[in-house]
């Protein structure tokens, strides 16, 4: 057994050798001209940024308390992870296409080289192009810290619905923005979400008016492409009474041997019967077979079942960056609110996750579920980590969490760290979870019946995925499928 | 007439536990085979060297099928030169449907083949009918494989997998084994269903039982990871009446050789 496990695990070490980070399609470099800041972090920076975006005195007062806050707090060190100290002075919190210099324009007088760009990341950005008979989905393209265009702004406009940029936002909707920028996330509830209200630079902006069912999927592509730039959105997803929305991100950039910063902040909320459905494919530059390189994920991503009956729904296949720290959380205020996570998580390499989801529980009948998958391949660490947190006034809560973990090879680590507090003895809490690898004997029978390791490999984990990806949109799920094998390519020999 | 599959002189085991000891076999397209012997003879540790499970060694010899040498080819190549391996414990697969695992399967093997992918509404009518004429419930293909599925189920699984890749060589590696009489002979028809001039049969097992439904053109009789005597069907009725005594020798006990018990 020891031996042909050895030759198995040889073999291992020598395939991600060989693959490393060149499996990654999404690596390419645009060349474009930039406007950027020199790198370095200021009151002048955050001033310049606001004044660049032509924004009102309230907002540059938020940015600047926030920076305030910001000087006096410590980067957490709880979590799971281990990178060498950021420095926060060397990096450019502000880079843009010179082409957008004067703001969004409309589709057609978007940069060539940027449509280019997003046209080889799969991503048509013009709206004749998109296929007939598939169903649409509405774009809103990130290029570093500004929009380069959102798409079916018009179409979503008859229904009521706003779809833009942030910094649109900001000028043509400040009350909404004003009403909600902050209010499920604290500009200082750590020193992440500090550092991105001092300096974000765009992102994307959501509002679903009174009884409206979104009639098309919406999402927002965000790309990293500048050297030695930190990217620093936010999003703000606002469901009105009695309405509906699905939305999903993507992300990647370009492979580079520094690592790189991207420190977002994701607002969701959702008021009286309305539902949120917030799905993620994170496909960040991972780094390579050494660790060199990758994006730092440190995210914040809350949603806040502000009224009765309101739902929830996280969806997560987060398969790059070197460093995940993301914990998308659900507050369920409203009585009878409903916040669910389903996550995908797959770590190869040296990449290291620490990723989970917070549910509280304030209102009374609310119920969380939570399936997590954890993947762990090559040398990576991963770690779920989550709570569960019901409060006095949350009679009858309801909880159900499943946490399942999968090892492939012998030098990869796979961490559960859950936290669960119930102060209503009404609460039914249930956890369950598993650790599993895959069997020498499943590759095998896989490998008789004609797959290659590989094939059997991004088959077993897609079966253990199973649950998750059946919630994510269908436009997406066989994307994500493919984006799982590909993630695990090289861990088996 | 060139032989489907050839075996000469095999030596093969795991590290440092030689198993296979010098056994020579040759089986004809259109030829059913049976190779019985008592446990630890090495029947299960010749259908994992012929597969090319990791783990195993062939130190000697040569096993030539369809004219190429196994020895250096992987477990995949083999399956795509049309080798298929019925297991005796079909393994469990959460989450992928026995129709994804099916199709991945044939598709695989026709893209190693340089053929076409099957289409989805194709495999879905060629599943149907396999599953059909096995008597599965068309409810067997959207369940996970084998998760929950009685013995009796895996086994039969097993066949509608050889009935849709239609291997050129099927080992069958004590097919029979945990099934009752009812699932013993709608299995058998399974493989019946599978005989005809050009594909080739190795059925490994353990009782006269099964051969009393799968007619078999040579039964061998193995010990010690050699064959030790060849002959018609009737060798293997003989078999039932005086058992393996004689061919084991005595005393000597030899352990299966599965590198997982070793």
């Amino acid at each position: 057994m020891s031996e042909a496990k050895a030759s198995i695990d040889k073999e291992t070490v020598e395939q991600v050798a060989q693959f490393g980070g060149e499996h990654y399609k999404y690596g390419f470099t645009t060349e474009i001209d930039m406007d950027r800041v020199e790198n370095g972090l200021s009151e002048d920076i955050i001033r310049f940024i606001s004044a660049k975006k032509d924004e009102p005195q309230w907002l540059l007062d938020w940015r600047l308390d926030a920076y305030e806050r910001w000087l006096t707090m410590d980067e957490p060190e709880w979590a799971h992870v281990d990178y060498p100290k950021i420095d926060y002075q060397d990096l450019c919190y502000y880079a843009a296409p010179k082409s957008m210099e004067d703001g969004p324009k409309s589709l057609d007088e978007v940069d060539p080289e940027l449509l280019k760009t997003y046209e080889k990341l799969g991503i048509p950005l013009i709206e004749q192009e998109m296929l007939a008979g598939v169903r649409k989905v509405a774009v809103d393209a990130v290029f570093d810290s500004v929009s380069v265009g959102t798409t079916f702004r018009d179409e979503l406009a008859k229904e009521g619905v706003i779809f833009c940029s942030f910094s649109e936002a900001v000028k043509e909707h400040p009350d909404l923005v004003q009403k909600y920028l902050g209010s499920v996330v604290p500009k200082s509830d750590n020193y992440f979400t500090a550092l991105n209200s001092a300096v974000f630079s765009d992102g994307s902006f959501v509002y679903i008016p009174p009884g409206v069912r979104c009639p098309m999927e919406l999402s927002t592509y965000f790309r990293i492409n500048e050297a030695n730039t930190g990217q620093f959105e936010r999003t703000l997803v606002i469901a009105d009474k009695g309405s509906y929305v699905s939305y999903l991100e993507g992300c990647t950039a370009p492979m580079r041997d520094e690592n790189q910063l991207h420190a977002a902040v994701v607002e969701l909320v959702a008021l009286e019967d309305a539902e949120i459905k917030y799905s993620t494919v994170q496909n960040w530059y991972p780094g390579d077979v050494d660790g060199k390189g990758g994006i730092y994920n440190f995210v914040t991503k809350r949603g806040d079942c502000r009224e009765d009956r309101a739902r929830i729904s996280w969806t997560q296949v987060e398969t790059g960056s070197a460093v995940t720290w993301k914990y998308p959380s659900c507050i369920l205020r409203g009585d009878g609110s409903s916040g669910e996570f389903y996550s995908i998580a797959i770590s190869n390499n040296l990449q290291q996750v620490d990723s989970g989801t917070k549910m509280i529980h304030l209102g009374k009948n609310t119920s969380s579920k939570i399936i997590s998958k954890g993947i762990s391949a090559g040398r990576s660490s991963n770690c779920y980590r989550g709570q569960v947190s019901v409060h006095p006034k949350a009679t009858n809560a309801r909880n159900f969490t499943q946490c399942d973990s999968l090892l492939i090879g012998d030098k990869c680590a796979a961490h559960t760290v859950p936290y669960i507090e119930a102060k209503n003895l009404s609460a039914v809490l249930e956890h369950e979870a598993t650790t599993s690898k895959i069997s020498e004997d499943q590759l095998f029978f896989c490998q008789q019946r004609g797959l290659d390791a590989e094939e059997a490999v991004a088959l077993i984990v897609n079966g253990f995925c199973r649950d998750v990806l059946q919630n994510l949109p269908m436009e997406f799920a066989v994307e994500a499928q493919k984006l799982v094998g590909i993630s695990l390519e090289g861990s088996v020999g | 007439m060139s032989s489907l599959l050839d075996i000469k002189d095999l030596h093969a085991g795991i590290p440092d536990k030689p198993i296979i000891n010098g056994l020579s076999l040759s089986i004809n397209p259109g030829e059913v085979h049976a190779i019985m012997g008592p446990n630890g003879s090495g029947k299960s540790t010749l259908s994992y060297v012929l597969s090319g499970k990791e783990g195993y060694e062939v130190n000697g010899g040569e096993m030539v099928f369809d004219g190429q040498e196994l020895a250096q080819m992987s477990p995949e190549a083999r399956a795509i030169a049309g080798l298929f391996l019925a297991f005796q414990y079909p393994l469990e697969i959460p989450g992928v449907t026995n129709m994804t695992f099916l199709k991945t399967s044939l598709n695989a093997i026709r893209r190693g083949r340089g053929e076409d992918e099957m289409d989805a509404a194709s495999f879905l009518r060629l599943a149907r009918e396999k599953s059909r004429a096995l008597g599965m419930d068309d409810d067997m293909l959207r369940r996970q494989l084998n998760v929950g599925f009685s013995g009796g189920e895996k086994k039969r699984n097993e066949i509608l997998q050889m009935a849709i890749l239609e291997p050129k060589l099927a080992i069958l590696d004590e097919t029979d084994s945990g099934l009752d009489i009812d699932a013993l002979k709608t299995v058998a028809e399974g493989v019946n269903a599978l005989r005809s001039p050009e594909h080739g049969m190795l059925v490994i097992t353990h009782y006269q039982r099964l051969l009393d439904f799968i007619k078999p053109d040579v039964v061998h009789v193995m010990a010690k990871g050699q064959i030790v005597k060849s002959g018609g069907p009737e060798l293997a009725l003989e078999l039932e009446k005086s058992g393996y005594a004689e061919y084991v020798g005595g005393a000597e006990t030899a352990s299966e050789g599965s590198p997982a018990h070793a």
